[in-house]
């Protein structure tokens, strides 16, 4: 990065990195997402909480690409992500070289972790710094190696995904998330697969990567009490809208709709 | 030279016309593969080893070999030893006991499928070993394979033309009489290939909608199993 | 008695090389053809899309023996001359494609949606996530499958006799018509030496068929 671009950057941290305007989403009769507005600050790690069904999965995942808004805009650095300017200044579809564009900026951990089974630990995450970034495939070893380790499995690096363990599997999705450098991850209630036991070890390793980076995060969750540690911002969705949001202390200590106290309290129960 | 029109109207009837003896040829041999693919899966279950072990090879060597090659040992090589057909149960034992090979693979996979806990259910109520087989186990064995038994009368039915090769009048060799006779076969061999089409499209397109009901009726078994089960959970 | 036998498989031989080159020829041709057309039934054009199900339902919905006629007999027509070889590789190797081509999607979309997704997350191209991703665990997948079609193939070759190739099938008919009192030694040696060529595809498929889940995501 050269000194004029870091300026810039920094600039740009007071701004927004991704904001949802009126964004609806609907999937054949059932309006899924009603006006969602939301806007994520560079570095800002929020987490999403809300009952089963409330649209969670679906807002991280139009931002991911991977599913289309209905209406309203996304964008990402102040462009919008789903429509690009044609010549004439209208904004028209984005074609699929504009998604890989901004696509470049947005990463994502799965729920099933979905990693490649056919391809060994190192090979998982070298694979898109190598073809998709063009690294060399020393510094895409380096760069793969040093994060492994990180996240605790510098020791696996020959193995593949059905020789792990689900929270091993979830730490290298992580890792393969991460080396690509994104300025925006996205976690869609990634302990939810696994077994009791192993939930604290990849939750450790989200906190440890929230600390040290400043990339933002979306992280979709049921792990209130990770939820407080992890975020600056507690975002309360029911029914496909936004229903409070604020500081953890504000939203899990002093919530002030009457859907978030029950839906805490449900909680706080289990 | 191109297309004639005049020439296709004319020789159509002629060809179209073996369509009886394609069908009658096509059921015959699926009738022969059906029965005698039943007797090779029970052949190859039997607990006399010997047995098994000869049904597994012969449905090995069978599978392996072609029909065309099987058809002139039945029609041609037989006879020297005494065993003679005419071509037309030759036809149809040749494709029958070929396609047997691949309809007991599709009802030991059926079988296969069913829980074991059926066979132990039978004996608990002093099932005979005939009473087993008929009463409980293929009459659910065979339900969910029906759309691949289905399957193998469409492959039956377009293997009919190698029988041109001892003679059989069936739609290609009348085309080729036809096409020697004139010196035209472009007419001939296309009213061959759009009668096949004409066949077995329609018929293939059942066989999806069959498939896709047996597993939607697949499906809703196992939810109802799960809602029974939910049922006995809430009582409980 | 063996005086027979040691007559016979000589004289056929040179047919037997003809039916494996046959083999080879046209299983190459097939394959190529099946990825093609298989790609083509998963394009996302829906142009590409219906031209290659009319192909695979055209030539999965008529005959092999029909069709290979049709390309000896009838597409001179046309002034397209094909050697009974050609015409025999053409007619396989189409014929089997058409099989293949179904095997090779229904492997693509046995894939899990997730492979794709996760693909996307990591920014690939359309074309590198088939590559990359899809392709080598839906290969895997397809392997026993092209093993099968490949044994059909081998059993298809047999009709190139009925197009005057001279085949292992054409050698035995000449070597029948030459000696009557040979006919039915030689439908017993056409047969061994046709599960002869086929067992190691057998085996082959055997094998595959064992390693086929291995590497691939289990739903
Ligand atoms: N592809 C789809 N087609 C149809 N409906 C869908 C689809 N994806 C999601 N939905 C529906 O949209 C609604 C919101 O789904 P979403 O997955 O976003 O909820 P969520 O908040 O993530 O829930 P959970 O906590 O269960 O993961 C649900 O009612 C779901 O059934
Ligand atoms: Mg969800």
């Amino acid at each position: 990065m050269g000194a004029i671009e870091k300026d810039l950057a920094s600039k740009d941290s007071l701004s927004t990195l991704v904001r949802y305007e009126n964004v609806t989403k609907r999937f054949g009769d059932i309006e899924v997402l009603k006006g969602v507005d939301l806007d994520i600050k560079p570095g800002e790690k929020v987490a999403l909480i809300g009952p089963s069904g409330s649209g969670k999965t679906t807002i991280i995942r139009m931002l991911m690409t991977l599913e289309k808004p209905t209406s309203g805009v996304i964008s990402m650095g102040g462009e919008p992500l789903w429509h690009k300017k044609s010549s004439s200044g209208k904004l028209v579809p984005a074609d699929e070289k504009h998604l890989r564009r901004m696509r470049s900026d947005i990463g994502m951990v799965f729920q099933h972790f979905n990693l490649f089974p056919h391809m060994s630990i190192l090979r998982n995450v070298t694979e898109a710094p190598i073809h998709v970034l063009g690294l060399s495939k020393e510094e895409a070893r380096e760069r793969a190696v040093d994060m492994l380790e990180k996240v605790g499995l510098g020791d696996k690096l020959d193995a593949y995904p059905e020789q792990l363990s689900g929270g091993q599997k979830q730490r290298v999705a992580i890792a393969r998330a991460v080396v690509m450098r994104p300025k925006v991850m996205l976690f869609d209630e990634v302990t939810s697969a696994l077994d009791p036991e192993l939930v604290g070890e990849v939750l450790e390793v989200i906190k440890d990567l929230a600390k040290e980076t400043d990339m933002a995060m979306i992280l979709v969750t049921h792990e209130m009490d990770f939820a407080r540690d992890v975020a600056d911002r507690i975002v309360f969705l029911h029914d496909g809208q936004i229903e409070e949001q604020g500081t953890p202390q504000e939203v899990l200590e002093n919530p002030s709709s009457e859907r978030l106290q029950a839906f805490l309290s449900r909680f706080l129960r289990n | 030279m191109t297309w004639d029109w005049n020439f296709a109207i004319e020789v159509f009837p002629e060809i179209a016309g073996a369509i009886w003896l394609v069908i009658g040829i096509t059921l015959g041999a699926y009738i022969v593969s059906l029965v005698f693919g039943l007797a090779l899966t029970f052949a190859r279950r039997s607990s006399f080893k010997p047995l098994a072990l000869a049904t597994y090879g012969f449905i090995e060597f069978v599978r392996s070999t072609p029909p065309l090659v099987q058809l002139f040992f039945v029609f041609f090589a037989l006879p020297s030893i005494g065993i003679s057909f005419d071509k037309y149960t030759a036809g149809i034992l040749t494709l029958g006991i070929h396609y047997s090979t691949y309809l007991s693979e599709v009802y030991r996979s059926g079988i296969e499928a069913v829980p074991k806990g059926q066979w132990e259910a039978a004996k608990a109520m002093n099932f005979s070993k005939m009473q087993t087989w008929f009463k409980v186990i293929l009459p659910q064995a065979l339900p969910p394979v029906i759309p691949m038994m289905g399957n193998y009368l469409l492959v039956l039915f377009k293997e009919t033309p190698i029988l041109m090769a001892i003679g059989v009048g069936e739609f290609l060799q009348e085309a080729q009489l036809i096409g020697a006779a004139n010196f035209k076969y472009l007419e001939p061999i296309t009213i061959v290939g759009l009668l096949f089409l004409l066949l077995s499209y329609p018929s293939a397109l059942l066989i999806n909608k069959l498939e896709k009901r047996s597993k939607r009726g697949f499906r809703s078994t196992k939810k109802a199993v799960k809602e029974m089960n939910e049922f006995e959970e809430l009582k409980g | 008695m063996m005086d027979v036998y040691v007559d016979i498989i000589p004289k056929i031989l040179p047919g037997a090389i003809i039916t494996i080159q046959l083999l080879v020829a046209s299983s190459c041709l097939a394959l190529v053809i099946a990825f093609i057309a298989g790609l083509g039934r998963v394009s996302r054009f829906a142009v590409v899309r219906s031209l290659t199900s009319v192909y695979v339902e055209l030539f999965r919905g008529t005959s092999l023996l029909v069709q290979m006629f049709f390309i000896f007999f009838a597409l001179p027509a046309f002034g397209f001359q094909f050697s009974p070889f050609l015409a025999g590789v053409t007619a396989l190797g189409l014929n089997y494609g058409a099989y293949g081509s179904e095997i090779v999607r229904g492997a693509i979309l046995a894939i899990p949606n997730g492979q794709t997704e996760a693909s996307i997350a990591l920014n690939m191209t359309r074309w590198q996530r088939m590559r990359l991703v899809i392709l080598p665990q839906a290969i895997r997948m397809m392997l026993p499958g092209f093993g099968n079609t490949s044994i059909e193939l081998l059993k298809g070759t047999s009709l190139v006799s009925l197009i005057t190739l001279t085949d292992l099938t054409y050698k035995g008919l000449m070597v029948q018509n030459t000696n009557i009192s040979y006919t039915f030694p030689v439908f017993i040696v056409l047969l061994i030496m046709y599960f002869v060529i086929a067992l190691p595809l057998i085996f082959g498929v055997r094998k595959l068929e064992k390693n086929a889940s291995k590497g691939v995501v289990k739903a």
